[in-house]
């Protein structure tokens, strides 16, 4: 009945017939989704029956005290590490256990490290460039020309990282906060859906920090993005939802005022208390 | 460098590779015309040895190139690369052994003296073709090719990468070098394959021979070099250098970083195979010790020592190293290792970016005063 319908439907391609590659279907709402996801590092859970929904178009930050499976959870996403059970949902048609590392990236998946990691024997401009969402095969790669609409987009990104000035130099020379700002640059060039940022402020000063929060509220919205944070005054200053990981599961999710008065928050921050209120 | 150009004609824009060409060019020109022009006797006068040493050096310097490609700008620290040089030869050495035809020493028509010896009844089946110049020349890039693709697409799609693939590498043309002495094998066991007479009619102990094998291994360089230059150039070279310096990163880019290894890897091997084809009938013998783990080694020394990752480096280091070694074999023959072992300590310890490294150095340091003195004058006006 649902094929015939859809077929009487002749502006609309088939589902089957969608490439694995096709664009994230996310008309029911969530961009990501993790339901029951379990992972065991020689026995010990690393992530235990986690559930997490991200929306379209949502800045979400992910807080939680060390070894709460921040890093695991964003590397499952990615695709560096397999989950022993459970699943992993990139909008509602692309199944991501399915899928390798560079699948997921070309999917529009962009992970920034928590250690910049910049190709600093190459210019600001060339990081700026590998970074773009472009045919990565071999020859293509070996034959590809610097079109002038590939130059504008570069361009464009340089004046949203504020990195004009220095697109020639070695990636090498830049500051600590510089070398963050250019690595979300090479995520944007991705155009990605959706944007893992991890740590983007650790190690750097007050001016960059406000710097860094204006950069990520103004990406969401047309892109969603999940930012891991030890840093809960820059926290503060960027979200609107937070979700709180504890040894591998979801502790609290809510606005930051309610996830701060949870009694079972403030438990496992004791001693923290302070940096929480 | 970042200009719209296509690929392959991109590096006749590098000013570096207009100088290198320009002085390869004239070196060849030079070298001919003193053994041509000038008359026996006289000074100036380049004799056929010294042409044919040139020769060498040339092709060496080939194999130095395709090391670099993949070291350089790769980060894949080959200590194999004599496998691929060596089968290279060993496709030459096969072709030039054919056609000697029924002149050998026992006069067989068709079997090379040393299958005549083992008594042997027929040609084995992978002599098949070599007779045919075209063939054999098409098995020097594709044989080595074949053993690169296959090399590199279990090491690298198992990401073996760093220390361990260099010690893969060093087996690799260990294990080939044992193979080859085997006279099983057929290629001659240890004494491998000599007695060559002629190159495409061209007989191979005439001056005139010799100097178009000189002229030829030029030109191969000049084509490797461009080509590499090509490659390194491009958007592709960029990928390379990012998988150098972070590999993991560079996947998470949706680059398939083993595709990009494999592909380096085994253009890399086809121009170290085509400099042992040129290598093989100018020194007029192949035998496994080509396949020696030490001369692997020696090869990234001649690239360590002329500058990594700038191409004209490894042509410099060959070249340097070689006439060194030419020298020294030459005055003390006992003496050489501890020299090459002293030249490689002292670059280091001074030049820790090779030959090339100084070059650059001063270029950029006139460069900066020649900058100073017309922002002096600017000021001044």
């Amino acid at each position: 009945m649902k094929l015939l319908q859809q077929l009487a439907d002749r502006d609309r391609v088939f589902d089957f017939l969608v490439p694995a590659a096709s664009p994230v279907d996310v008309r029911h709402g969530p961009i990501l989704y993790l339901e029951d996801v379990t992972v065991s590092f020689d026995g010990f859970k690393a992530i235990d029956n986690l559930n997490l929904t991200i929306d379209d178009g949502e800045l979400r930050c992910i807080i939680g005290p060390n070894g709460a499976g921040k890093t695991t959870m964003m590397d499952i996403i990615t695709g560096k590490t397999c989950p022993d059970q459970g699943s992993v949902w990139f909008g509602s048609r692309h199944d991501l256990l399915t899928l390798n590392e560079p699948e997921i990236a070309s999917l529009g998946i962009g992970r920034k490290f928590q250690k910049p990691t910049v190709f600093e024997a190459l210019s600001v401009f060339e990081n700026l460039e590998l970074a773009m969402a472009a045919d990565k095969r071999i020859l293509p790669t070996l034959t590809a020309r610097l079109s002038g609409e590939i130059r504008d987009r570069i361009d464009e990104v340089l004046a949203t990282i504020g990195l004009g000035e220095l697109r020639q130099r070695p990636a090498g020379i830049l500051s600590h906060g510089q070398k963050q700002w250019l690595e979300i640059g090479m995520l944007l060039m991705q155009r990605p859906r959706l944007l893992l940022v991890d740590e983007p402020v650790a190690g750097m000063t007050e001016q960059e920090m406000e710097r860094t929060a204006e950069l990520l509220t103004g990406l969401a919205g047309e892109q969603s993005v999940v930012v891991v944070e030890h840093d809960m005054g820059f926290v503060r200053s960027i979200a609107r939802t937070v979700t709180v990981l504890h040894q591998g599961s979801v502790l609290a999710e809510g606005t930051m005022d309610q996830v701060s008065s949870d009694p079972r928050v403030i438990e496992v921050y004791l001693g923290a208390e302070e940096e929480i209120a | 460098m970042h200009s719209s150009t296509s690929w392959l004609t991109r590096p006749f824009h590098e000013r570096s590779t207009r100088l290198f060409l320009g002085v390869l060019l004239a070196a060849l020109v030079l070298v001919t015309v003193l053994h041509v022009a000038v008359p026996q006797g006289h000074p100036l006068h380049v004799n056929a040895y010294t042409v044919n040493l040139f020769g060498k050096y040339l092709s060496y310097a080939l194999l130095a190139v395709a090391v670099d490609l993949v070291w350089g700008y790769l980060g894949i620290l080959s200590l194999g690369h004599g496998a691929f040089f060596a089968l290279g030869g060993y496709a030459m050495g096969m072709y030039l052994m054919r056609q000697i035809g029924d002149r050998g020493v026992y006069g067989h028509p068709e079997l090379p003296d040393f299958m005549v010896f083992l008594d042997w009844q027929s040609l084995p089946w992978y002599w098949a073709g070599f007779d045919m110049a075209w063939f054999a020349f098409l098995m020097v890039l594709l044989a080595p090719g074949a053993l690169a693709l296959v090399f590199g697409f279990l090491a690298f799609r198992s990401r073996v990468t760093g220390v361990y693939l260099s010690i893969i590498t060093q087996a690799l043309t260990f294990a080939l070098m044992l193979a080859f002495f085997r006279n099983e094998m057929g290629f001659g066991g240890n004494n491998g394959l000599t007695d060559f007479r002629e190159i495409l009619g061209f007989n191979l102990r005439s001056d005139a021979t010799r100097l178009g094998l000189f002229i030829a291994s030029g030109v191969a360089l000049a084509l490797g070099y461009v080509l590499c230059r090509a490659i390194v150039g491009s958007k592709l070279g960029r990928v390379c250098v990012a998988t150098r310096d972070a590999e993991a990163r560079t996947r998470f880019l949706g680059y398939r970083v083993e595709r990009v290894q494999l592909f380096v890897f085994v253009v890399s091997a086809m121009l170290a195979g085509l400099a042992g084809a040129l290598y093989v009938p100018q020194v007029g013998i192949i035998n496994p010790s080509e396949f020696s783990p030490l001369f692997s080694i020696e090869i990234v020394l001649w690239v360590a020592l002329g500058g990594r990752a700038t191409l004209y480096g490894a042509v410099i280091g060959a070249i340097l190293v070689n006439y060194a070694k030419t020298v020294f074999t030459g005055v003390m023959p006992d003496a050489w290792l501890f020299a090459l072992g002293g030249l490689f300590v002292l670059v280091t310890v001074l030049l820790p970016k090779g030959v090339a490294g100084l070059l650059a150095y001063r270029v950029q340091g006139r460069r900066r005063r020649h900058d100073e003195g017309t922002a002096g004058k600017e000021v001044s006006a």
